[in-house]
Parts: C-alpha cells; sequence; structure tokens
C-alpha cells in the first residue's frame, strides 16, 4: 500500500465522523470518539505495511512514479513520526472521552454532551496534519501541514467556550501562533532567496556550495529556528506555554504537549539536516545550543514554585524540549552509536509515554475532585493506593529516575552531549536535571506524605479504557525503562 | 542464575504492595534470598551464575547478572544476612505493614541487584532503585523531623548520584564498553589506555560521586541524622549495606581502571577520610542520643576503608602490589555492615522497650535485659575493633595496607602518615562506644529501664546470627578472604 493512503484515510476518518456528528441526534456523543479510536487503530496498524517508492516491493508500480514523491517521503523516520502522532491522537481520545463531562459543561449549550462530538474529529484532522509534516520533504509542504495542524489547535484550545480560561489561552494561542506563522514564512522566503529552492535536498547542496550567500540564508535559518522555537517551546519563546496549557481542555494540552511537540521536533530536525555537514553548522548549532541551555534552565526552575499540576506539567514540557534540544544541538551522526535523530525519536517516544500517563492522572483528578491543584494529590496514598504507586512511578519516570523510559532517554541525552565535548551544556543540564527531581516530587510528597483533604476513597474502574490505557502506559513506563530495544528498533535507520 | 538473589525480594516486594501477607512473605523472601545468597556467594567462581540478556544494542547493554570478582560475593554475602536480619527486625507502623516490608525489600533488591550487575548502565540503576523507598520510609515513618531529614537525604544522594552518572557514562565512553567485566579484562591486557587529564577527571567525579553516597567527609552531613530518623530496617539496609555501593564502585572500578586519576587525588583523598575519622570521631564523642551517635560512628569509619582505597592506589602507582588493600577493604565494609546493622537493630529494641535514646535518661539497662546488653556489647566491642570480631581482621589490615610495601629506609610518604593519624580513631572509636554502653546498660536502673523488657525470644534470633556471623569472621577471617582469591 503507497503510504500517502494513510494521511488520506486519516483526514477521511475525521471528515465522515464530523458530517456523521452533525447529523446524529443521540445525545450522548462518545460513540465518535470510539470510531476515532478504532480508525486510528487501523491507521496505526497499516502504517507498517505502507511503502515508499524506495522500497524493493514498490517497483514497477505505477504510484512510485507520482510525482507527490518529490514532496512526500516515506523513510524510517517518517514512519517513526506517523507513529508517534497516532499513538499520542489515540490516548489523547481516551483522555478526551473520559474528560467530555468537564468538556460538556463549558462547550455544550444545554450542558449536554452534543457540544463535545466536534472535538474528537478535530483530533483527528490534527493527526493527519502531523502524519504529513513527518513526510515533507519540501518547505512548503511542510508550512502548509504545519498550518493545518495549528489551525486545528486554534480550535482545541477554545473549545470550552464557556470557559474564560480557555478562552484566553485560545486567544493567546491565537496570536502567537499567527506571528509564528509570520516568522516561519519570511524565513523560508529568505532561504527561497538564497537557495533558490524550497527542497530539503536542493537546499542542502546550496547550502554546500560556495556560491550561496550566507547571511541571507542564516538569516533565514534563524527565523525559522524562532517560528519552531515558538511550537516546541524553547526559551525565551516560552511564555505562551503555561498559560495555553492550563487554559485548554485537558486532552488538548496533552496533545498539545506530546503530538504539537513531536511534530516540531521533527520539522526542526528536518529543518536543521541540510546544514549539519554545512559551513553554517558551527553557527546554527551553537545558536541551538544557547537555545537549549536557556530552555532547560528557564523550565525547570521556572517549574519549582509552582502549585498547579496543569502548570507544573507545562513547565516540565519546557523543560523536557531542553533535554531534546540539546540532543538536536549535539549534532550526532556516526555510524556505530546512537545518532541525534534516534536519541531525538527515542526521548519523545519515551515523553510520550510518561507526560500521556501524567495527563490521565491529572485528568482522573479534575474530573474526580474538580481541581488542578497539586493539594488536591494529598493523600492520594491513603485514598486510591495502586493510584498513588502508579503516579510515583510517572513521576519518577519524569524526574529521570532509573529503571524507566525517562531514565534511558535522559542518558542517552548526557552521552550525546559529552561525546559532542559540550561541558557547559551538560552540567547546566545535570543541574537542572536535579532541579526536577525537587519538584517532582513536590508531587510525591502531596500523595505520601500530606494527610487527605477528603477522607473518602477515589473510585477506579477496573474495567474502562481509561484505566487500562494507564496501565498500559505505567507498564510500558517501566518496561522501556529495563529494555529499551525495542523502541530502538523502531528507529533503526533513522539518521 | 544469580538474578534469582535479585528477583526474590524484588518479586515479594511487589506481591506485597498487590496484597500478599506483608509480614509473612518478606520474612520467607528474606530467608529464601540468604539461603541462595550464601550458597552463591561461597560458588561465585562457578559460571552458572552468569547471565546475560541483551536491552539495548547500540549502545550495547545487557541485562547482566554475576560476580564480578570475590569482592562481590562478600558484598552479596553482606547483604543477604542483613536483609535477612532486617526482615525479622523492628515493628511496622499499625496501618503501615504493606509499605513498610515492600519497601525494605525493595532497598534490598536494589542493593542485590547492584552488587550482581556486571553492566554499568544496571549498576546505577539497581542502587537507585533502592534509593527512593529509603526516602520514602524516612519520610513516611521515620522518628523526629522526618520531612526534613527525607528531603536533605534526597537533595544530597540525589545530587552525588548525578555526579557519579557524568563519570560512570564518561568512564565508559573512555573505556568503549558499559561490560565491567569486558572493562576490567581490557585493562588487565593492557588495551584501555586512558589519558591522565582525562582520568583525573573521571576519578574526581567518582570520588565526589561515590564519596557523597559513601558520607565521604565533607559530603556526610546527611547521613547521622538519616540513620537517626530512619525506621530500623531502613536504617540497617542503607547503613549496613547500600551505603557500601559508593566503596564498592571506588574498588571495582576507580582503583583498576584510573591508577593514574585516583593517584592525582590521593593527597586531597587522604586529608578528607582524615576528616571522617577524626573530626566527625570527635563530633560522635560528643553526642547525646544513641542514634545520632550510631549515625555519626558509621559515617566515621568509612574513612578505614577510604585508608585501604587509598593504599591501593598508591602501590599500585608506585609499581608494587599491595596485598592488604583490597582484602581489608573488602572484610571490613563486611564486618562494619554487620555490626552496624546489628547496632541500629538493637538501638530500635532499646527505644521500644524505654521509650528514649537520649543517653541521658538511659540506666542500668543491663539488669532488666541482660541479653540485649550482651548482644549490644558484642556489636559494639566488633565496631571498636576488639580482636576476635570481624572488624578486628579489617582494621589490622588498613593499618596493615598503609604500610604494605614500604621500604622501610625510605621517609614516610602520605599514606603512612594518615594511617598512623587514623589509628587516633581506634581510641576516639573506644570512647564513645564505651560511654554509651556504661550509660545505656550500666549503673543503677533509672525510671525508663525500670520496666524495660528484654529482646522477645523470635527478636533474638535475628540478633544473634549477626552477633554469630561477627564472632566467626573475626575468630576465622580467611572464611572471607579466600573468596577474594
Amino acid at each position: 500500500m503507497p503510504a500517502y493512503f494513510l494521511e488520506a484515510l486519516t483526514v477521511t476518518l475525521g471528515i465522515v465522523l464530523l458530517i456523521a456528528e452533525a447529523f446524529s441526534t443521540a445525545p450522548r456523543r462518545t460513540w465518535i470518539g470510539f470510531s476515532a479510536i478504532i480508525g486510528l487503530v487501523v491507521v496505526l496498524a497499516l502504517t507498517f505495511i505502507s511503502l515508499g517508492p524506495e522500497s524493493l516491493a514498490s517497483e514497477g508500480k505505477n504510484w512510485a512514479k507520482y510525482t507527490l514523491w518529490d514532496l512526500y517521503k516515506f523513510d524510517a523516520s517518517a514512519r517513526f513520526y506517523k507513529i508517534i502522532a497516532l499513538v499520542s491522537a489515540i490516548f489523547t481520545l481516551i483522555l478526551a472521552i473520559e474528560y467530555r463531562s468537564v468538556m460538556a459543561r463549558f462547550a455544550g449549550d444545554k450542558g449536554g454532551e452534543e457540544g463535545t462530538g466536534e472535538y474528537y474529529s478535530l483530533i483527528v484532522i490534527a493527526t493527519a496534519a502531523m502524519m504529513w509534516m513527518a513526510s515533507a520533504k519540501n518547505l512548503s509542504f511542510l508550512f502548509v501541514s504545519l498550518e493545518l495542524l495549528t489551525v486545528t489547535f486554534y480550535i482545541l484550545v477554545a473549545f470550552m467556550k464557556r470557559n474564560v480560561g480557555s478562552l484566553e489561552a485560545g486567544v493567546k494561542y491565537l496570536i502567537l501562533g499567527a506571528l509564528s506563522t509570520g516568522f516561519l514564512v519570511y524565513g523560508i522566503a529568505w532561504i527561497y532567496g538564497a537557495c533558490g529552492s524550497m527542497d530539503l535536498a536542493q537546499i542542502t547542496l546550496a547550502a554546500g556550495f560556495e556560491g550561496t550567500a550566507g547571511t541571507p540564508l542564516l538569516f533565514g535559518v534563524a527565523l525559522v529556528i524562532i517560528a519552531l522555537g515558538f511550537k516546541i517551546g524553547a526559551a525565551p519563546l516560552h511564555f505562551w506555554i503555561p498559560d495555553v496549557y492550563q487554559g485548554a481542555p485537558t486532552p488538548t494540552t496533552a496533545f498539545l504537549s506530546v503530538g504539537s511537540k513531536a511534530a516540531g521536533f521533527m520539522a526542526l530536525m528536518s529543518f536543521i539536516a541540510p546544514f549539519s555537514h554545512s559551513p553554517y553548522a558551527g553557527k546554527i548549532f551553537s545558536a541551538l545550543v544557547i537555545l537549549s541551555c536557556l530552555t532547560l534552565i528557564v523550565g525547570n526552575f521556572g517549574a519549582i514554585p509552582q502549585n498547579n499540576f496543569k502548570r507544573l506539567l507545562a513547565y516540565s514540557s519546557i523543560a523536557n524540549a531542553g533535554f531534546i534540544l540539546l540532543a538536536v544541538a549535539a549534532n550526532r551522526d556516526d555510524a556505530d552509536a546512537l545518532s541525534s535523530a534516534q536519541i531525538v525519536g527515542f526521548y519523545l517516544a519515551g515523553y510520550l509515554i510518561m507526560t500521556m500517563a501524567a495527563f490521565f492522572i491529572l485528568s482522573l483528578l479534575r474530573v474526580q475532585s474538580g481541581s488542578e491543584n497539586i493539594d488536591a494529590l494529598d493523600g492520594l496514598s491513603k485514598r486510591n493506593p495502586i493510584l498513588a504507586v502508579t503516579t510515583t512511578i510517572i513521576m519518577a519516570s519524569l524526574a529521570g529516575v532509573p529503571l524507566t523510559v525517562g531514565f534511558v532517554g535522559k542518558f542517552f541525552v548526557f552521552q550525546a552531549a559529552l561525546a559532542s565535548q559540550m561541558w557547559v551544556p551538560a552540567v547546566i543540564a545535570a543541574v537542572t536535571a536535579a532541579a526536577g527531581f525537587y519538584y517532582y516530587f513536590k508531587i510525591l510528597r502531596a500523595i505520601w506524605w500530606n494527610s487527605p483533604n477528603h477522607k473518602e476513597p477515589i473510585p477506579f474502574d477496573p474495567t474502562s479504557v481509561f484505566t487500562f490505557a494507564l496501565t498500559f502506559l505505567t507498564a510500558a513506563i517501566l518496561l522501556f525503562g529495563v529494555w529499551p530495544e525495542p523502541l530502538m528498533k523502531l528507529l533503526n535507520g533513522v539518521r | 542464575m544469580s538474578f534469582f538473589i535479585f528477583l526474590i525480594p524484588f518479586v515479594a516486594a511487589v506481591a506485597i504492595i498487590f496484597g500478599a501477607p506483608p509480614r509473612l512473605s518478606a520474612r520467607v523472601a528474606g530467608v529464601a534470598t540468604l539461603v541462595i545468597g550464601l550458597y552463591a556467594s561461597f560458588t561465585w567462581q562457578c559460571d552458572c551464575w552468569t547471565s546475560s540478556v541483551p536491552v539495548l544494542a547500540s549502545p550495547s547493554i545487557d541485562l547482566a547478572f554475576g560476580f564480578v570478582n570475590g569482592i562481590s560475593a562478600i558484598m552479596v554475602a553482606l547483604a543477604v544476612i542483613v536483609t535477612a536480619a532486617a526482615t525479622f527486625t523492628g515493628k511496622a507502623p499499625e496501618g503501615r505493614e504493606k509499605l513498610y516490608y515492600a519497601s525494605s525489600l525493595l532497598i534490598a533488591a536494589g542493593a542485590l541487584g547492584a552488587f550482581l550487575s556486571t553492566n554499568l548502565f544496571f549498576f546505577y540503576a539497581f542502587h537507585e532503585l533502592a534509593l527512593i523507598p529509603t526516602f520514602l520510609m524516612i519520610g513516611l515513618m521515620g522518628r523526629g523531623s522526618r520531612k526534613e531529614v527525607a528531603w536533605k537525604i534526597t537533595i544530597y544522594l540525589g545530587a552525588g548520584s548525578l555526579i557519579l552518572l557524568a563519570g560512570l557514562v564518561w568512564l565508559a565512553r573512555e573505556a568503549g564498553t558499559y561490560n565491567i567485566l569486558a572493562m576490567l579484562e581490557a585493562q588487565k591486557a593492557g588495551k584501555i589506555d586512558i589519558d591522565p587529564d582525562t582520568q583525573k577527571t573521571i576519578a574526581a567525579l567518582l570520588i565526589v560521586g561515590f564519596g557523597t553516597l559513601v558520607s565521604l567527609f565533607p559530603f556526610h552531613s546527611w547521613a547521622a541524622p538519616a540513620y537517626a530518623s530512619a525506621p530500623a530496617p531502613t536504617a540497617m539496609l542503607h547503613a549496613g549495606v547500600l551505603k557500601k555501593f559508593g566503596l564498592y564502585g571506588l574498588l571495582q572500578l576507580a582503583v583498576p581502571l584510573l591508577p593514574i586519576g585516583m593517584n592525582a587525588w590521593l593527597t586531597p583523598l587522604l586529608v578528607l577520610l582524615l576528616g571522617n575519622i577524626l573530626w566527625v570521631g570527635l563530633v560522635t564523642i560528643n553526642q547525646k542520643r544513641l542514634d545520632t551517635m550510631l549515625g555519626h560512628s558509621s559515617v566515621m569509619h568509612m574513612g578505614y576503608i577510604f585508608l585501604a582505597i587509598a593504599a591501593a592506589v598508591a602501590s599500585s602507582a608506585a609499581g608494587k602490589e599491595n596485598i592488604f588493600a583490597i582484602p581489608a577493604a573488602a572484610i571490613l565494609m563486611f564486618a562494619h555492615g554487620i555490626s552496624i546493622a546489628l547496632l541500629f537493630g538493637l538501638a530500635d529494641r532499646i527505644e521500644r522497650s524505654t521509650g528514649t535514646l537520649d543517653l541521658a535518661e538511659l540506666g542500668g539497662l543491663a539488669k532488666p535485659a541482660p541479653a540485649l546488653a550482651f548482644l549490644f556489647g558484642i556489636a559494639g566491642m566488633a565496631s571498636l575493633g576488639l580482636p576476635g570480631l570481624a572488624n578486628f581482621s579489617g582494621e589490622v589490615m588498613v593499618f596493615l595496607s598503609g604500610f604494605a610495601g614500604r621500604d622501610p629506609s625510605s621517609p614516610l610518604g602520605p599514606v603512612q602518615v594518615a594511617t598512623i593519624l587514623s589509628l587516633w580513631g581506634v581510641v576516639i572509636s573506644a570512647v564513645y562506644i564505651l560511654r554509651a554502653y556504661r550509660k545505656t546498660f550500666q549503673g543503677a536502673t533509672v525510671n525508663s529501664t525500670v520496666n524495660a523488657t528484654d529482646i522477645p525470644f523470635f527478636d533474638k534470633i535475628p540478633a544473634f546470627v549477626l552477633a554469630a556471623v561477627l564472632l566467626v569472621v573475626g575468630i576465622y577471617p580467611n572464611l572471607l578472604a579466600r573468596l577474594l582469591q
């Protein structure tokens, strides 16, 4: 099956669900969410049997000759980021179904579930955008898919239209998103001017060519890095993150911090790749080193005073962006060791697992207690011991305790930083990781040491999809922490 | 097959969390680990104990278990003995049995995993696994200002671990492998050649990193309050077993792989270890409570083991063989682990039967509790280095290692000077142990001790086993020393 069917199927699924939703009269809308999940699982399975024009099985096929392949690639890295997009969308949908009671209160006209139906199909459409991004070979293609993603997210963020926080977040995201789009287009224009092409392969050639005008090219690159810096939440372009994350509906926040961030990093990686061996590499990568150090410091130290769990996770997502940026900046691509692209991919996969799990806990907290503050977790060990143990594992992984997937990711990043002899950034990463222990353990302190505000136990339906998904994520944290090879296998050939 | 030694306490801990009867499961697991662990330690050369499962192809990391050498065997023996004793000691707070026993078993599993790992990655990872339940136990069930103490130990040990991690990653990078056995073999074959400047930096990271975990002066201030606050099994397992991880790491990695780097830091290391022995020793004398006194004494005794490490480094730099240094360090680690575990276990018993550990409020406890007094006497005498008990053989060898291979006509080197100064530590130990013993057990009974009870029969078993180990190893240290050959 040619790979471009994947996006076609996904976007069709999104549109069909949207239409079906419009004509539906049923009071409950969860079936849309479940259909979306089933559809995406099918697409996920198809990802493994899809082919690009390079593979042997597609030889002689008519579709392998389409001009589309000049814009669209399907290699190991495209496949990997499509998987990331699909998996994060599936978990986001599960989360959205659990969260619908809160969402219905602020989205529907009569407080019923009628208003929540479109939400599921928007997630599916955003997923298609991320999948397209993963296959971009050309800056124009990258730009269009990134815009599809961003525009969908404007709606997802402001979805709870009767909630001031959600609206405020929507406006902030809209304004800053538009600004970053401006930077992106302008940057691409400069690069086009300097290189004469928007094709990444052509840009690679142009960047190595002596006659290329260096200053305009670097200016364009800087503008694009700023635009992508907004998407991934790199300091000093991170201002929007805490407010938008806090205001947006929790499933949107989860999708934003996992899916959108992964897409942003994927875009950054494919954008940076043409320059990694060019004469401009030194300047570009030292700019990334500075960005990563700033992001590490802002994210980790900004998280320390937070009392709101959601805001804490927002800062944690900034902090993790710092670690990933450090791996990008290390610019490793030796054949016998892990390349930067592999480390970034692994880190993002691990980050997906543990951050999703953390948002599951957060949404449970919101649905059960109506609060998103850390003190709502007080005495959780007495109210629901199994949930307390689960949260402990998730927080330990976010902090980077060994035998969890979070540690393996950080471990690779440190290794890459040391291999590239980036001593100062490595020290900053170590110090800020230590700060991370402090704020993640603040949550553990609430769970285990503080006495509960309420005595009644937190109910917990052991048969629900939600519980199953949370168990699955927690098990994956531990499994990949001890046995990272299966994840690494997916990253084989990612360069 | 040695991963079973790790797996038994680990699986038991998980089972307890999911509802197995806490105390019974913990004790059964403790005894099972003891039996298999001791058997494995005494037959460690057998290939049957090694196993390895690749978990990552690039960089190549294996979940590899086995014995690196005889030092690992001695540490495993120590760990299983203390684990079994710890599961029989102390009393879980009402309603917290699950967490209490599961945490103890997790600490034991982590320590065993670290001593049995032959891969650097998991060597580090298992130690961290053991730290989390330690923090939890102190924070949840500790005495006194437990929360502050738990934060303090978390920050100290967390920072120490990160520094250590940097050193280990760097070391693995220079050595080109995470496999400890391969590293040591390559070193023997002369295939590892790390340049002196790099060695120096890595050695500094390892000394500070491992040193913080072992409470090397001046990174020691977390230790005494933590042990004083920790519940008995946690204090036994951490002070007795887990803390030895740092010394074990220095002995297995830093001393053989970084001879030049370690030698470059020899003098600072000697100064710091004298800080442990003399400075912390004097602080120990000044303690007014039994638990803080034991905590400080455990910090102080680490100095002797560092002295043996320093002697090994100095001899190898001079190109001489030091037959005493490594056995001294290994035997003293074992002896100290057993004796401090016994002391913490008994201190808990004293507190439970008298309600206080303040030395000023204790007195004459030997009358109502003769067995307790006898056991505490044995452990205390062992701790101060009385001949015939395990610590003596270790300490004597440490002092001998300081002078081993010295040309009698040459002037005293820094190691010899440090050895002579550290001999004063024996006097210091004698002062505080004997004073504590007199204040606690001798004289007339006071309010708190009049109605004190002796150790009940079941609690006597682990204490007597530990005391017997001290005696057996003291009389026949070769039992352990021959494991090193």
